[in-house]
């Protein structure tokens, strides 16, 4: 199962809060997470990483990211 | 562009974060004053002066770092393809916390780049505005733990993303048409301080391309001192306090090798000693910062990559040093201004008002 979260439009640290919300509810194993910046790409990537997930794919997605994150 | 963004590393920010440090130093010694290399408050502050928004004859310059920093974000961002107009998240919101961010800044004398530039210089007085500082961020923190936001921004014309970076441009052609005249406080619409801080300033070629790059360098690295200090306390997450620490030591190593470096409380430059004021000067920058989600410097760069809401952050951060220095709320070295205390509380509330009753969720 995988979660998605839409973080587009929202501005530091809105996306790591809700990635991080996300992974720390611990219900699905792939989280999805949408942004529209660089900025939050690298932030979010960034916090998955320190809370011990792996990021196993961002792709361009419209004019923003999909960030696909996997708990380790 | 695909490909890793170097500045955004660990080693990267703290390289962007030290280089800024020297060049804030060199400002220093270049003509810009006391342990104020670079100070985005005081920078806006000076702007406002030398429109005419306020009156204080000692702080006006049109401050040609100001005008680098949004350029040189703008130039980063169309470089890397990451202008992207945008706006729309609360901007009315966004200027009234502009506003008493700096009313909070200018009690205390800096915004937090100057903060650590004045430790830098050896000004104890900072210590009190970096304990403020993180005093407020950390309030901040307890709202966005609470579900603080506001809102979401929404796609916007090109034109719309260079607003700011237009309004600087018209400030830098105010400039060259109305130059500084020797001993005239006025030439044509603007204003030009004579004696003050507002006198004291690096030549504006040497200074505009100082700004220049560092508004690059920001945008790659999203540097932000505001950031630093939220991410340690609300993730434990280190990496932009990287580049603040780099900043403090390289600014520290610059300013002893230039000799300007003196540590003491008293007789320090554009400062005061009021340590009560200084803590809640910066405890109401700080947290208006939180809220409005960066530095006045971070608010500059976003500005130039497109960000509209950001720009109306520094619009109100400059309408906000006119009423600060209007209203007698700024501070100067003999103390807070006889309005200084009641802007502070009256900041404080504004700010936990915003940031108790703007909680809706994101849908």
């Amino acid at each position: 199962m995988s979660a998605t979260v839409d973080a587009r439009g929202l501005s530091c640290p809105q996306p790591v809060i809700l990635a991080i919300n996300e992974i720390k509810k611990g219900t699905d194993n792939e989280i999805i997470v949408l942004v529209d910046t660089d900025t939050s790409k690298e932030n979010v990537s960034r916090a998955a990483e320190s809370q011990g997930c792996q990021v196993t794919d961002i792709s361009s997605d419209g004019e923003g990211y999909r960030i696909t994150i996997s708990k380790g | 562009m695909k490909g890793k963004n170097i500045f955004a590393t660990r080693w990267g920010i703290i390289g962007v974060g030290a280089f800024i440090g020297i060049l804030a130093a060199l400002l220093q010694k270049l003509g810009n004053p006391g342990n104020m290399g670079i100070c985005v408050a005081c920078f806006e502050r000076d702007i406002a002066g030398a429109l005419g928004l306020h009156r204080a004859a000692v702080v006006q310059y049109i401050r040609p770092e100001i005008i680098g920093f949004v350029f040189g974000s703008l130039v980063a961002a169309l470089w890397f393809k990451e202008f992207r107009p945008r706006l729309g998240s609360a901007p009315i919101v966004r200027f009234v916390l502009g506003v008493f961010a700096m009313i909070g800044a200018l009690v205390f004398l800096g915004c937090p780049w100057r903060a650590v530039l004045r430790l830098a210089g050896g000004d104890g007085n900072a210590i009190l505005g970096l304990l403020g500082l993180i005093f407020g961020i950390w309030i901040g923190t307890l709202f966005l733990k609470n579900g603080y936001n506001l809102g979401r921004t929404h796609k916007t014309y090109a034109s719309a993303g260079l607003m700011l970076a237009l309004i600087m441009a018209g400030f830098l052609l105010l400039l060259l048409i109305f130059p500084q005249k020797e001993g005239e406080a006025q030439s044509g619409v603007l204003f030009y301080s004579l004696k003050g801080p507002g006198a004291m300033h690096a030549p504006l070629l040497l200074a505009l391309i100082v700004g220049l790059i560092i508004g690059f360098l920001a945008q790659r690295s999203r540097f932000c001192t505001m950031g630093a200090i939220r991410d340690t306390v609300l993730f434990g997450q280190t990496h932009l306090l990287g580049g603040f620490i780099a900043l403090v030591v390289f600014a520290f190593l610059t300013n002893l090798i230039f000799g300007q470096f003196n540590a003491g409380f008293a007789n320090q430059p554009v400062a005061h000693t009021m340590h009560i004021w200084n803590f809640f000067g910066m405890t109401l920058a700080g947290l208006a910062f939180a809220l409005a989600g960066g530095c006045p410097g971070r608010q500059l760069f976003l500005s130039g990559e497109g960000d509209g809401d950001s720009a109306v952050f520094v619009l109100g951060m400059i309408v906000g040093a006119g009423f600060s220095h209007n209203f007698g709320m700024a501070s100067s070295p003999k103390g807070v201004g006889p309005y200084g205390i009641a802007g502070v509380v009256v900041g404080l509330l504004v700010c936990l008002f915003i940031g108790l009753t703007m909680r809706k969720k994101i849908t």
